[in-house]
């Protein structure tokens, strides 16, 4: 029988607000244990939630880019549960009224581009952190996460595929890092995924038992993960048994998704109105003032390369990951690069030398100015593109201006026939048999010659100068 | 009327221990609580709008500027297990 993958996402993602969402403890990633909490974030009775108007206008943002409808009425409600890391005993969150509902966002590439629905996004607060490294059956408890603004974000069970899965999870991040509300960064936890899957046979309109995995970080991990148990859930069904509705955590060493706790699978949360927390009446003027500052979207920005600037999808896919190398682009554009250029260097060089000194390619001291300096004195002969990189590394390493490095190195292209007439002649005279085959017609030997140029010349000869004086030197043309 | 699973399984969630005697009184009070409550259904409210919350201020919000934390020494003194750096809570993932 032929079978159907049914995949949702829950997706859960921290806001890079100054503040916790209903108090003014900071939040900040590797700060001491317990230095950001205040009696609000740890649940102490008698104390008030306020909401960080920041964190609503950074959800809305959210809301927005994916074409959700804001709701001009919304509130928050009490989600009832004991869990160690939340002290309060329930979490502030939105069950009947979320701040939007309803919207999409088109993933993959133009070849199996595909449109999936958001259900809702949502604000609520993160919990505090566990430890499980106590020996003696005691967990250690970091609160200074306990507060963070989250915002839950809901898909459509329209994903088939794990590789679907993937790119819907790439292009929610690229989205909402171009938002600039949060950093996205999965290893720290502060963009988490929760994928529920089902299958069933295919035709068949109803959906099986789902599961739902937890503790992936990464999309990598979401993929094989989903891969399992897609396998996992075909194998158990076609011997006969029956897929139980869970929650199972995926442990990458092993490769295995595993049951998280039997108990109290059940859930049984009994939401009710946050009653420290007034509602929300939104102004058009508000909901629409957030619409309209929105940034340039990643999808705008990659059909605008695509169509103004002639760049492949490739490209354009590339450059808009992340809103700092699409403005290192454009920037290096703005100062005199031609677009395939920048891109080509932007791609190769730039990302390569952030990537190698993991920084962001903004604090690189190569600026974009001076990349489109280097690009022109390739572009106009001046270097080899081979001499063009060695003064990147360069100036990737000094900060330096790249004309005063290529006059420095000495790295200037001889384009000058007389300067090259010599290396040539004597070129040929160390390489008789390959002389001799060139004047015979056999192109291939031309190497051997053009490399004992620009071996002379330290790799300075004009390339393509070099081959026109061989052969005419040899007599061939 | 609440039936006594009902009690049973909201006391579990609220993380009570209830003994025979305490389960059947709480039953009978949860019960006229519920009674007393039902009474508002003979109202007419035809013509009333549903309100979402029971306050009726909105829209009250906090600028994001923090304000200095708890010293942590004074956080984690009230919790009954902690060391110098972390609160001590039971293990729950085996």
């Amino acid at each position: 029988m032929e079978w159907e993958a049914v995949i949702g996402c829950e997706v859960h993602c921290e806001l890079s607000t100054k503040t916790k969402v209903f108090c003014p403890c900071e939040v900040r990633f590797g700060a001491e244990p317990n230095t950001l909490v205040c009696p609000v974030c740890l649940g102490m009775p008698g104390t008030l939630p306020v909401l960080n108007e920041q964190a609503l206008v950074y959800a809305m943002r959210a809301a927005h880019a994916l074409h959700c409808t804001v709701a001009t009425h919304t509130k928050f409600d009490r989600k009832n549960y004991f869990y160690p890391d939340l002290p309060k005993g329930y979490q502030i969150s939105q069950y009947d009224l979320p701040l939007s509902k309803v919207g999409w966002i088109d993933i993959g590439p133009p070849d199996r581009r595909k449109r999936i629905g958001i259900t809702r996004v949502h604000l609520e607060e993160d919990t505090g952190k566990l430890l499980h490294e106590g020996a003696d059956g005691e967990s250690f408890l970091d609160m200074n996460r306990c507060g963070t603004p989250l915002i839950e974000i809901v898909s459509d069970p329209d994903l088939r595929t794990p590789d679907e899965t993937f790119d819907y999870l790439k292009e929610l991040r690229t989205t909402l890092l171009a938002l600039g509300i949060s950093d996205c960064n999965m290893e720290e936890g502060s963009l988490r995924c929760e994928p529920n899957v089902s299958i069933r046979p295919k035709g068949q309109a109803a959906f099986g038992t789902k599961t739902e995995i937890k503790n992936l970080n990464s999309f990598k991990n979401v993929r094989d993960a989903l891969v399992y148990e897609l396998e996992r859930q075909r194998k158990l069904i076609e011997s006969g048994g029956k897929v139980v509705q869970e929650t199972l955590l995926w442990d990458a060493a092993r490769g295995v998704t595993a049951t998280m706790r039997s108990k109290e699978s059940a859930h049984d949360y009994r939401y009710f109105p946050e009653p420290d927390l007034p509602p929300l009446n939104l102004s058009q003027q508000f909901i629409h003032d957030v619409l309209w500052s929105l940034p340039e979207l990643p999808a705008v920005k990659r059909e605008r390369y695509q169509r103004e600037l002639g760049l492949p999808y490739y490209d354009s896919d590339v450059l808009v990951q992340e809103p700092e190398v699409a403005r290192y682009f454009e920037e290096t554009m703005n100062a005199g690069a031609p677009a395939k250029e920048a891109s080509n260097w932007v791609m190769g060089e730039v990302l390569r030398e952030a990537k190698d000194r993991k920084v962001e390619v903004g604090a690189l001291p190569v600026t974009p100015a001076r990349l489109a300096a280097l690009i022109a004195l390739v572009l106009g002969g001046t270097i080899s593109v081979q001499a063009g990189r060695e003064v990147f590394r360069e100036m990737a390493a000094t900060g330096g201006d790249p004309a005063t490095i290529v006059e420095k190195k000495g790295l200037v292209q001889i384009s000058d026939e007389s300067a090259l007439q010599s290396a040539v002649e004597r070129a040929i005279a160390a390489h008789p048999q390959a002389a001799a085959d060139v004047r015979a017609g056999k192109e291939k030997a031309m190497g051997a010659i053009v490399g004992a140029v620009m071996k002379e010349t330290k790799g300075r000869a004009n390339p393509k100068l070099a081959s026109d004086l061989v052969r005419r030197t040899l007599g061939v043309s | 009327m609440i039936r006594d699973e009902e009690v049973r399984h909201i006391a579990h969630l609220a993380r009570l221990e209830l003994s025979e005697p305490d389960l059947a009184r709480a039953a009978r009070e949860l019960g006229s609580i519920l009674d007393y409550v039902k009474k508002l259904e003979a109202v007419d409210t035809a013509d009333v709008e549903p309100e979402i919350h029971a306050v009726s201020i909105s829209n009250v919000y906090r600028k994001d500027e923090p304000r200095p934390s708890l010293p942590r020494d004074e956080a984690l003194a009230p919790a009954p297990s902690h060391d110098d750096k972390y609160f001590r809570v039971p293990k729950v993932i085996e």
